[in-house]
Protein backbone atom coordinates (compact mmCIF):
# COMPACT_ATOMS: atom_id res chain seq x y z
CA UNK A 1 0.00 0.00 0.00
CA UNK A 2 1.34 3.33 -1.07
CA UNK A 3 1.26 5.96 1.51
CA UNK A 4 0.71 8.83 -1.09
CA UNK A 5 -2.33 8.42 -3.08
CA UNK A 6 -1.95 8.77 -6.97
CA UNK A 7 -2.43 12.24 -8.76
CA UNK A 8 -5.85 13.46 -10.07
CA UNK A 9 -7.39 10.68 -7.13
CA UNK A 10 -10.85 11.58 -6.68
CA UNK A 11 -11.73 12.57 -3.37
CA UNK A 12 -15.34 11.55 -2.80
CA UNK A 13 -14.94 8.53 -6.07
CA UNK A 14 -16.56 8.69 -8.68
CA UNK A 15 -20.04 9.67 -9.27
CA UNK A 16 -22.46 6.42 -10.31
CA UNK A 17 -25.85 7.22 -11.63
CA UNK A 18 -28.29 10.41 -10.33
CA UNK A 19 -28.51 13.80 -11.48
CA UNK A 20 -25.69 15.27 -12.80
CA UNK A 21 -26.40 18.68 -10.99
CA UNK A 22 -22.89 20.61 -11.97
CA UNK A 23 -23.84 19.61 -15.69
CA UNK A 24 -27.28 21.45 -15.24
CA UNK A 25 -26.15 24.08 -13.15
CA UNK A 26 -23.90 24.68 -16.42
CA UNK A 27 -26.56 24.38 -18.68
CA UNK A 28 -28.66 26.85 -16.41
CA UNK A 29 -26.14 29.45 -16.29
CA UNK A 30 -26.13 29.57 -19.96
CA UNK A 31 -30.03 29.09 -20.51
CA UNK A 32 -30.96 31.81 -18.51
CA UNK A 33 -28.35 34.44 -19.44
CA UNK A 34 -29.42 34.53 -22.35
CA UNK A 35 -33.30 35.08 -21.51
CA UNK A 36 -31.42 37.47 -18.56
CA UNK A 37 -30.02 39.81 -21.56
CA UNK A 38 -33.46 40.25 -23.67
CA UNK A 39 -35.23 40.84 -20.15
CA UNK A 40 -32.37 43.12 -18.19
CA UNK A 41 -31.86 45.09 -21.33
CA UNK A 42 -35.40 45.62 -21.68
CA UNK A 43 -35.63 46.36 -17.76
CA UNK A 44 -33.17 49.29 -18.02
CA UNK A 45 -34.40 50.86 -21.02
CA UNK A 46 -37.82 50.88 -19.87
CA UNK A 47 -36.81 52.47 -16.36
CA UNK A 48 -33.69 54.40 -17.50
CA UNK A 49 -33.94 55.38 -20.86
CA UNK A 50 -36.86 55.91 -22.32
CA UNK A 51 -39.31 58.87 -20.93
CA UNK A 52 -37.55 60.78 -18.21
CA UNK A 53 -35.45 57.69 -16.98
CA UNK A 54 -34.80 57.62 -13.40
CA UNK A 55 -36.29 60.50 -12.27
CA UNK A 56 -39.49 59.48 -13.45
CA UNK A 57 -39.18 56.34 -10.67
CA UNK A 58 -41.30 56.68 -7.84
CA UNK A 59 -44.33 54.66 -6.37
CA UNK A 60 -47.24 55.90 -8.97
CA UNK A 61 -44.37 54.75 -11.90
CA UNK A 62 -43.92 50.94 -10.59
CA UNK A 63 -47.42 50.84 -9.68
CA UNK A 64 -48.48 51.62 -12.95
CA UNK A 65 -45.71 49.00 -14.33
CA UNK A 66 -46.97 46.03 -11.99
CA UNK A 67 -50.45 46.68 -12.82
CA UNK A 68 -50.11 45.10 -15.94
CA UNK A 69 -49.82 41.42 -15.90
CA UNK A 70 -47.00 41.76 -18.64
CA UNK A 71 -44.67 43.01 -16.20
CA UNK A 72 -45.86 41.08 -13.24
CA UNK A 73 -44.47 38.22 -15.75
CA UNK A 74 -41.76 40.44 -16.95
CA UNK A 75 -40.36 40.96 -13.12
CA UNK A 76 -41.30 37.71 -11.63
CA UNK A 77 -38.51 36.31 -14.27
CA UNK A 78 -36.19 38.46 -14.00
CA UNK A 79 -36.50 38.11 -10.38
CA UNK A 80 -35.98 33.68 -10.41
CA UNK A 81 -33.62 33.63 -13.43
CA UNK A 82 -31.42 36.53 -12.04
CA UNK A 83 -31.38 35.60 -8.35
CA UNK A 84 -30.60 31.66 -9.16
CA UNK A 85 -28.02 32.63 -12.00
CA UNK A 86 -26.08 35.03 -9.37
CA UNK A 87 -26.58 32.91 -6.09
CA UNK A 88 -25.12 30.05 -8.71
CA UNK A 89 -22.22 32.06 -9.88
CA UNK A 90 -21.42 32.92 -6.20
CA UNK A 91 -21.41 29.44 -5.43
CA UNK A 92 -18.96 29.05 -7.73
CA UNK A 93 -16.91 31.46 -6.28
CA UNK A 94 -16.88 30.66 -3.12
CA UNK A 95 -16.42 26.64 -4.19
CA UNK A 96 -13.13 28.55 -5.86
CA UNK A 97 -11.67 30.63 -3.19
CA UNK A 98 -12.95 29.83 0.36
CA UNK A 99 -10.41 26.91 1.24
CA UNK A 100 -11.48 26.43 4.94
CA UNK A 101 -14.12 23.80 4.57
CA UNK A 102 -16.18 25.85 7.82
CA UNK A 103 -16.38 29.47 6.09
CA UNK A 104 -17.08 27.25 3.14
CA UNK A 105 -20.14 25.84 4.74
CA UNK A 106 -21.23 29.08 6.04
CA UNK A 107 -20.76 30.80 3.19
CA UNK A 108 -22.85 28.21 0.82
CA UNK A 109 -25.73 28.47 3.26
CA UNK A 110 -25.74 32.09 3.56
CA UNK A 111 -25.84 31.66 -0.46
CA UNK A 112 -29.11 29.09 -0.23
CA UNK A 113 -30.70 30.61 2.35
CA UNK A 114 -30.55 34.36 1.25
CA UNK A 115 -31.64 33.53 -2.28
CA UNK A 116 -34.72 31.15 -1.03
CA UNK A 117 -35.92 34.17 1.22
CA UNK A 118 -35.23 37.13 -1.58
CA UNK A 119 -37.13 34.71 -4.06
CA UNK A 120 -40.30 34.40 -1.75
CA UNK A 121 -40.14 38.14 -0.18
CA UNK A 122 -40.05 39.29 -4.32
CA UNK A 123 -42.96 36.58 -5.69
CA UNK A 124 -45.29 37.65 -2.68
CA UNK A 125 -44.56 41.28 -3.20
CA UNK A 126 -45.48 41.32 -6.84
CA UNK A 127 -48.38 38.70 -6.60
CA UNK A 128 -49.71 40.63 -4.31
CA UNK A 129 -49.63 43.98 -4.45
CA UNK A 130 -52.05 46.91 -4.69
CA UNK A 131 -51.31 49.83 -7.33
CA UNK A 132 -54.20 51.76 -5.08
CA UNK A 133 -54.03 50.89 -1.43
CA UNK A 134 -56.64 52.24 0.44
CA UNK A 135 -55.94 54.75 2.61
CA UNK A 136 -52.62 56.19 0.99
CA UNK A 137 -52.39 59.65 0.05
CA UNK A 138 -54.01 60.17 -3.94
CA UNK A 139 -50.98 62.25 -4.74
CA UNK A 140 -48.51 59.48 -4.53
CA UNK A 141 -50.79 56.72 -7.01
CA UNK A 142 -51.37 55.94 -10.31
CA UNK A 143 -53.65 58.14 -12.00
CA UNK A 144 -55.84 55.41 -12.79
CA UNK A 145 -56.66 55.09 -9.34
CA UNK A 146 -58.85 57.73 -8.99
CA UNK A 147 -61.31 56.47 -11.51
CA UNK A 148 -61.97 53.68 -8.19
CA UNK B 1 31.18 19.58 -44.94
CA UNK B 2 30.99 20.79 -41.42
CA UNK B 3 31.02 25.07 -41.50
CA UNK B 4 33.49 25.64 -39.03
CA UNK B 5 36.14 23.27 -38.39
CA UNK B 6 37.45 21.45 -34.87
CA UNK B 7 40.00 23.74 -34.83
CA UNK B 8 38.40 27.11 -34.63
CA UNK B 9 35.98 25.59 -32.28
CA UNK B 10 38.95 24.94 -29.99
CA UNK B 11 40.50 28.01 -30.89
CA UNK B 12 36.80 30.06 -29.59
CA UNK B 13 35.93 29.31 -26.21
CA UNK B 14 32.43 28.81 -25.93
CA UNK B 15 31.24 30.95 -22.94
CA UNK B 16 27.58 29.32 -20.80
CA UNK B 17 24.60 30.13 -22.58
CA UNK B 18 22.75 32.94 -21.22
CA UNK B 19 19.18 32.42 -20.43
CA UNK B 20 17.57 35.51 -19.26
CA UNK B 21 14.46 34.86 -16.85
CA UNK B 22 11.45 36.49 -18.64
CA UNK B 23 9.93 39.67 -17.37
CA UNK B 24 6.48 38.43 -17.22
CA UNK B 25 4.98 35.38 -17.52
CA UNK B 26 5.07 34.39 -20.91
CA UNK B 27 4.52 31.25 -23.14
CA UNK B 28 0.53 30.75 -22.50
CA UNK B 29 -2.23 31.53 -25.03
CA UNK B 30 -4.35 32.32 -21.84
CA UNK B 31 -2.71 33.44 -19.18
CA UNK B 32 -2.36 37.42 -19.07
CA UNK B 33 -4.14 37.47 -22.47
CA UNK B 34 -8.02 38.14 -23.35
CA UNK B 35 -8.75 35.22 -22.41
CA UNK B 36 -8.22 35.57 -19.31
CA UNK B 37 -8.76 39.12 -18.32
CA UNK B 38 -12.50 38.46 -20.10
CA UNK B 39 -12.76 35.82 -17.46
CA UNK B 40 -11.62 38.38 -14.33
CA UNK B 41 -13.93 41.13 -15.64
CA UNK B 42 -16.56 38.62 -15.72
CA UNK B 43 -16.55 37.61 -11.94
CA UNK B 44 -15.71 40.98 -10.68
CA UNK B 45 -18.55 42.60 -12.76
CA UNK B 46 -20.80 39.52 -11.98
CA UNK B 47 -20.41 39.73 -7.77
CA UNK B 48 -21.09 43.88 -7.95
CA UNK B 49 -24.02 42.73 -10.28
CA UNK B 50 -25.26 39.85 -7.88
CA UNK B 51 -24.79 42.05 -4.21
CA UNK B 52 -27.03 45.57 -6.23
CA UNK B 53 -29.75 42.79 -7.21
CA UNK B 54 -29.97 41.89 -3.50
CA UNK B 55 -30.19 45.85 -2.48
CA UNK B 56 -32.94 46.22 -5.20
CA UNK B 57 -34.89 43.85 -4.43
CA UNK B 58 -35.24 44.66 -1.17
CA UNK B 59 -36.00 48.25 -2.05
CA UNK B 60 -38.38 47.21 -4.69
CA UNK B 61 -39.98 45.04 -2.00
CA UNK B 62 -40.75 48.34 -0.33
CA UNK B 63 -44.23 49.17 -2.70
CA UNK B 64 -45.76 46.31 -0.87
CA UNK B 65 -45.54 48.31 2.22
CA UNK B 66 -46.44 51.87 1.05
CA UNK B 67 -46.36 54.63 -1.20
CA UNK B 68 -44.26 57.15 1.13
CA UNK B 69 -41.79 54.27 2.54
CA UNK B 70 -40.86 53.38 -1.30
CA UNK B 71 -40.49 57.11 -2.54
CA UNK B 72 -38.23 57.88 0.11
CA UNK B 73 -36.09 55.31 -0.12
CA UNK B 74 -36.26 55.79 -4.06
CA UNK B 75 -35.48 59.31 -4.21
CA UNK B 76 -31.75 58.41 -2.33
CA UNK B 77 -31.56 56.49 -6.12
CA UNK B 78 -31.81 60.49 -7.79
CA UNK B 79 -28.64 61.67 -6.48
CA UNK B 80 -25.25 62.58 -8.16
CA UNK B 81 -23.47 60.01 -6.54
CA UNK B 82 -26.10 57.37 -7.19
CA UNK B 83 -26.16 58.46 -10.86
CA UNK B 84 -22.63 57.68 -10.77
CA UNK B 85 -23.12 54.51 -9.48
CA UNK B 86 -25.85 53.85 -12.19
CA UNK B 87 -23.85 54.29 -14.84
CA UNK B 88 -21.19 51.83 -12.66
CA UNK B 89 -23.87 49.12 -12.79
CA UNK B 90 -24.94 49.45 -16.05
CA UNK B 91 -21.62 49.27 -17.41
CA UNK B 92 -21.08 46.31 -15.45
CA UNK B 93 -23.85 44.39 -16.95
CA UNK B 94 -23.63 45.31 -20.13
CA UNK B 95 -19.66 43.59 -19.98
CA UNK B 96 -21.29 40.62 -17.84
CA UNK B 97 -24.20 40.60 -21.21
CA UNK B 98 -22.39 40.79 -24.11
CA UNK B 99 -18.66 38.46 -22.39
CA UNK B 100 -21.67 36.09 -21.20
CA UNK B 101 -23.02 35.71 -24.91
CA UNK B 102 -19.47 34.97 -26.10
CA UNK B 103 -18.50 32.37 -23.58
CA UNK B 104 -21.78 30.65 -25.41
CA UNK B 105 -20.65 30.82 -28.12
CA UNK B 106 -17.16 29.76 -27.59
CA UNK B 107 -18.93 26.47 -25.60
CA UNK B 108 -21.17 25.54 -28.30
CA UNK B 109 -19.54 26.80 -31.82
CA UNK B 110 -16.28 25.90 -33.33
CA UNK B 111 -16.09 29.25 -34.99
CA UNK B 112 -16.37 30.59 -31.14
CA UNK B 113 -13.33 28.85 -29.55
CA UNK B 114 -11.19 29.42 -32.62
CA UNK B 115 -12.22 32.94 -32.80
CA UNK B 116 -12.94 33.70 -28.64
CA UNK B 117 -10.26 36.27 -28.93
CA UNK B 118 -11.66 38.60 -31.81
CA UNK B 119 -14.57 38.21 -30.29
CA UNK B 120 -13.39 39.61 -26.79
CA UNK B 121 -12.26 42.88 -29.02
CA UNK B 122 -16.08 42.96 -30.15
CA UNK B 123 -17.41 43.00 -26.81
CA UNK B 124 -15.66 45.44 -26.04
CA UNK B 125 -16.35 47.55 -28.93
CA UNK B 126 -20.08 46.81 -28.13
CA UNK B 127 -19.21 47.47 -24.84
CA UNK B 128 -18.16 50.98 -26.13
CA UNK B 129 -21.33 51.44 -28.46
CA UNK B 130 -23.81 51.01 -25.76
CA UNK B 131 -22.22 53.24 -22.81
CA UNK B 132 -21.71 56.04 -25.83
CA UNK B 133 -25.07 55.60 -26.09
CA UNK B 134 -26.47 55.18 -22.16
CA UNK B 135 -23.92 57.47 -20.62
CA UNK B 136 -24.93 61.01 -21.81
CA UNK B 137 -28.74 60.01 -22.05
CA UNK B 138 -28.89 59.07 -18.29
CA UNK B 139 -26.74 62.48 -17.57
CA UNK B 140 -28.81 64.39 -18.65
CA UNK B 141 -31.73 62.61 -16.90
CA UNK B 142 -29.66 62.63 -13.21
CA UNK B 143 -28.60 66.38 -14.10
CA UNK B 144 -31.01 67.78 -16.22
CA UNK B 145 -34.04 69.83 -15.10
Amino acid sequence: MSLIEAPRTPTRGRRTGGINWEKWGWIYMRASGVVLVVLIFGHLFVNLVAGEGVKAIDFAFVGGKLADPFWVVWDGLMLWLALIHGGNGMRTLVNDYATNPKVRKVLLIGIAASTAILLVLGTLVITTFDPCPAGATPALLPSFCEAL
Amino acid sequence: MPEKSASNLVAEPQSPPKIRSPKRPAGTLYRGKEGMWSWVLHRITGVSIYFFLLVHILDTALVRVSPEAYNAVIETYKTPLMAIGELALVAAIAFHAFNGLRIILIDFWAFGAKHQRTMFWVVIALWVILLIGFVPRHLSHAFGG
